[in-house]
């Protein structure tokens, strides 16, 4: 049987994993919306108002899904948490208050203005609200990343009576771990929406869309993915060496090293035996982890032997860890063959097209992986040094965990398979109707297929 | 502790209840009616064009509309950490119900538009589904919150009760709301909600103002007390005298061009203002009634400071943006084009 703690840390990963999905497509798709709408205003071209077009239907119906399982975040502090903001509630809750008083305000209000005002407010504050839309959802993910990254690398803090104080809020929003999460963050983002919308836009063409519209955002997703690509696995890189000097027991889960060593290798693959502190079935690359973690092919990396038992889990985060660079790798690879095509050929052969659609939640798998690898890397720890996971866990029975866990869980099923389906209902859709019926975008064109228009777009 | 002696840390934590409080009164009045709009919304085949009106008309606002509920959780737990565990230790299984109500109701309002049209009714009943639930257990909880949190038989009667004034307040200012942003058989319909759903009100607002002073001692005495009775007695008069007038009026409406056609939503604002303020007084400055208060409740002065920066800056910003976003969509919500 499964305890309160067990449980309630099964609710909050289900909840923060479904979370992310959302957000982690919007806070780069909300930057590429806004490109769109600045080339129309630029170009005058109509084609990047219907990109635009399609592309906010999208954004808002995956923006809402964002916001509804994010207040079920929001309550899981105090419901499932109370030794979380009993003891650092004085660092948590002003990040999380900042987080929302400057952004969540200014995403919902000004979506409004975006998605409804197309025919109340002139083009230039349109073009406003998709920019202030875009620097919410940024803001947003800086206050949380802050955050996060202080559960990780605490600083800027003293504990009285043991209750976390803050004595410098410089060093506690800048804390050493955040600004590479925070760029790791919003690069992963750019590649999830990259490839979200690239994936989404094949699948149009695939389906016989000969517009335009589709390949002018196939082409911008795949410059985007070739361009992030590479740079997340520089950032990356920095961001292990990060974590080595901060929480070297999670670099040492990550690479599977048991002993402490000089010239470790990389292992490609191996599954690693907690009980028998070892791993079997290893494929390596001698020294070369030693050479990326310390720059040096002798380099020493400390094995998980020496924390005495207080490292994490091994097998999830080494998994996670080679399922995220896996990813990357097959971003790197897609998303520079489909530029190549692009550059050789103007379009991509119809397999190419079919492999662009698989990548399309390619994102998702990644980012979730890594953010697992960071997450579980830090147990058993909640704040560094600070609080244990188990120490901050409520005092309810299991049973009403229970019950709140078989309700979201059925819940997330449910609106999982309905995003999906309904993001292609619209892609279909979008393939037999144009984004609007006039050539260019006029005031009283309506679009297809929503609150107010749905009767006019059916046609 | 006195106004002369108190220290501006002493001060703090009086701040941040009244910027709560702020927020759960412009949550209540703004999701309030956008929940009663989905509560309201009518699912006879033929009704579908009104019920598109209907939505369009809270579109542009829902999102911000709930924004509100979490600052109000936000503030509690900055603020007040000592409190909400204690709230939420007692009212998980409320809470959990209310969220899985406000995660349908948002995401039906999305789907509804984009989805196969053969679903499109089946996210309308999960919108009204979920716009119910959401209300039912927030109304729940303020019964429990104001019944100090007891299990017994007599609270649970009184929360259920609390429960039904609360759908009725929602509904009542939902269609106010629509008398407000629609036109022609839609409004009509809607003075007749509105009616109906104040009249309930009444009746709820009644039960709780007489039950809550006899189950509550401390608000007893609070209400009571020569000379103040005097002048807190004015809270229940002019809520009363709020009903009574907007009933008189909505008997008239709709009039010609559409005169007054704002007042009974602005009335109903009004009641909420004097209902919350009535809550308020009772309970003041307790945060949960008559075991903790704000100052034993409140985290630690630095936190409060900085977070209270930023607050005067923003929040002000907040207002005067909420207010240029309903400027743009003044008017009648038929002309409203998601576009």
């Amino acid at each position: 049987m499964l305890d309160t703690l067990m449980l309630s840390r099964i609710q909050f990963a289900a909840n923060s994993s479904f979370h992310i999905l959302f957000p982690t497509i919007t806070i780069a798709l909300g930057w590429i919306l806004f490109y769109f709408k600045l080339r129309h205003d630029q170009t005058d071209n109509p084609v990047w108002m219907r990109a635009y077009r399609f592309w906010v239907k999208v954004f808002a119906l995956t923006f809402a899904l964002g916001v509804v399982s994010g207040i079920t975040m929001s309550f899981q502090f105090g419901t499932n948490w109370p030794g979380y903001m009993e003891t650092v509630g004085n660092i948590a809750g002003p990040l999380l208050g900042y987080e929302v008083l400057t952004a969540f305000f200014l995403e919902a209000t000004f979506l409004g203005i975006m998605l409804f005002g197309i025919n109340r407010v002139p083009s230039k504050v349109h073009t406003f609200s998709a920019f202030i839309v875009a620097v919410g959802t940024t803001l947003s993910a800086f206050w949380i990343l802050s955050l996060n990254s202080w559960m990780h690398t605490p600083t800027g803090f003293e504990m009285r009576d043991g209750v976390a104080h803050a004595t410098s809020w410089l060093e506690v929003i800048f804390n050493p771990s955040f600004p590479y999460r925070f760029t790791h963050m919003l690069i992963a983002s750019g590649l999830t929406a990259a490839f979200f919308v690239a994936g989404l836009s094949a699948y149009r063409i695939l389906k016989g869309d000969h517009k335009q519209a589709p390949r002018l955002t196939l082409k911008t997703g795949l410059v985007i993915a070739a361009v992030l690509a590479p740079i997340q696995a520089y950032v990356g890189d920095l961001h292990g060496l990060n974590t080595l000097e901060h929480q070297p027991q999670k670099i040492a889960a990550m690479e599977g090293v048991w002993e402490t060593e000089r010239g470790a290798p990389l292992l490609l693959f191996a599954i690693p035996y907690e009980e028998q502190r070892t791993n079997h079935f290893e494929i390596a690359i001698p020294k070369l982890a030693s050479l990326i973690l310390t720059h040096d092919a002798d380099g020493e990396i400390v094995g998980l032997n020496d924390f005495d038992g207080d490292h994490p889990p091994v097998r999830p985060i080494f998994f996670g860890f080679r399922l995220m660079v896996g990813m990357g790798l097959l971003m790197i690879a897609v998303a520079w063959t489909g530029c190549y095509f692009l550059r050789r050929r103007g379009e991509l052969p119809e397999w190419m097209l079919k492999v662009v659609v698989g990548m399309t939640f390619s994102g998702w798998v990644a980012t979730l992986a890594g953010w697992y690898v960071t997450e579980i890397g830090r147990q058993p720890w909640l704040v560094t040094g600070v609080l244990s996971t188990a120490d901050a866990v409520t005092p309810l029975a299991a049973g009403n965990v229970g019950f709140s866990l078989a309700l979201y869980l059925s819940i997330y099923v449910i609106l999982m398979w309905a995003y999906v389906h309904t993001l292609r209902v619209m892609a279909r859709k979008a393939v037999e109707v144009e984004e609007f019926e006039t050539t260019t975008p006029q005031k009283e064109g309506t679009i297809t297929n929503l609150p107010g228009a749905a009767e006019e777009g059916a046609a | 502790m006195t106004p002369e002696t108190m220290t501006f840390n002493d001060w703090l934590p009086v701040i941040f209840i009244g910027i709560m409080g702020l927020a759960v009164l412009i949550y209540a009045v703004l999701d309030g009616y956008d929940l009663g709009v989905g509560i309201l919304l009518p699912m006879q085949d033929e009704d579908e064009l009104q019920r598109d009106t209907m939505i369009a008309s809270i579109g542009p606002f829902w999102d911000a509309n709930e924004t509100w509920l979490v600052l109000a959780i936000g503030i509690l737990l900055i603020a007040f950490p000592a409190a909400l565990s204690q709230i939420m230790l007692s009212l998980y299984i409320p809470v959990a119900i209310m969220l899985i109500g406000l995660i349908l109701r948002g995401v039906a309002f999305d789907f509804r538009a984009k989805a196969a049209v053969d679903h499109k009714l089946t996210w309308d009943r999960v919108f009204k589904g979920g716009s119910l639930l959401t209300t039912l257990s927030q109304g729940y909880m303020l019964g429990q919150y104001v019944m100090g949190f007891e299990s017994g038989w007599q609270a649970q009667m009184f929360s259920l009760l609390s429960a039904l004034g609360v759908t009725a307040a929602y509904s009542y200012i939902g269609a106010a709301w629509l008398v407000m942003k629609t036109e022609s058989d839609l409004q009509k319909r809607a003075v007749q909600w509105t009616r109906k759903a104040g009249r309930a009100t009444l009746l709820g607002v009644l039960a709780v103002s007489l039950i809550n002073p006899l189950v509550n001692p401390g608000v007893f005495d609070r209400w009571f007390t020569y000379p103040l009775v005097m002048f807190v007695l004015l809270i229940p008069t002019l809520t009363f005298a709020g009903f009574v007038v907007n009933d008189r009026l909505l008997k008239r409406l709709p009039k010609e061009n559409d005169r007054h056609c704002r007042v009974p939503f602005f009335l109903t604002v009004g009641i909420f203002l004097l209902c919350f303020s009535g809550l308020a007084f009772s309970f003041f400055p307790d945060i949960i009634p008559g075991e903790l208060d704000i100052w034993a409740a409140a985290s630690a002065p630095e936190s409060l400071k900085f977070i209270l920066v930023g607050a005067v800056i923003v929040v002000p910003l907040i207002l005067a943006y909420t207010a240029f976003s309903y400027y743009v969509f003044w008017g009648k919500a038929t002309e409203l084009k998601y576009h």
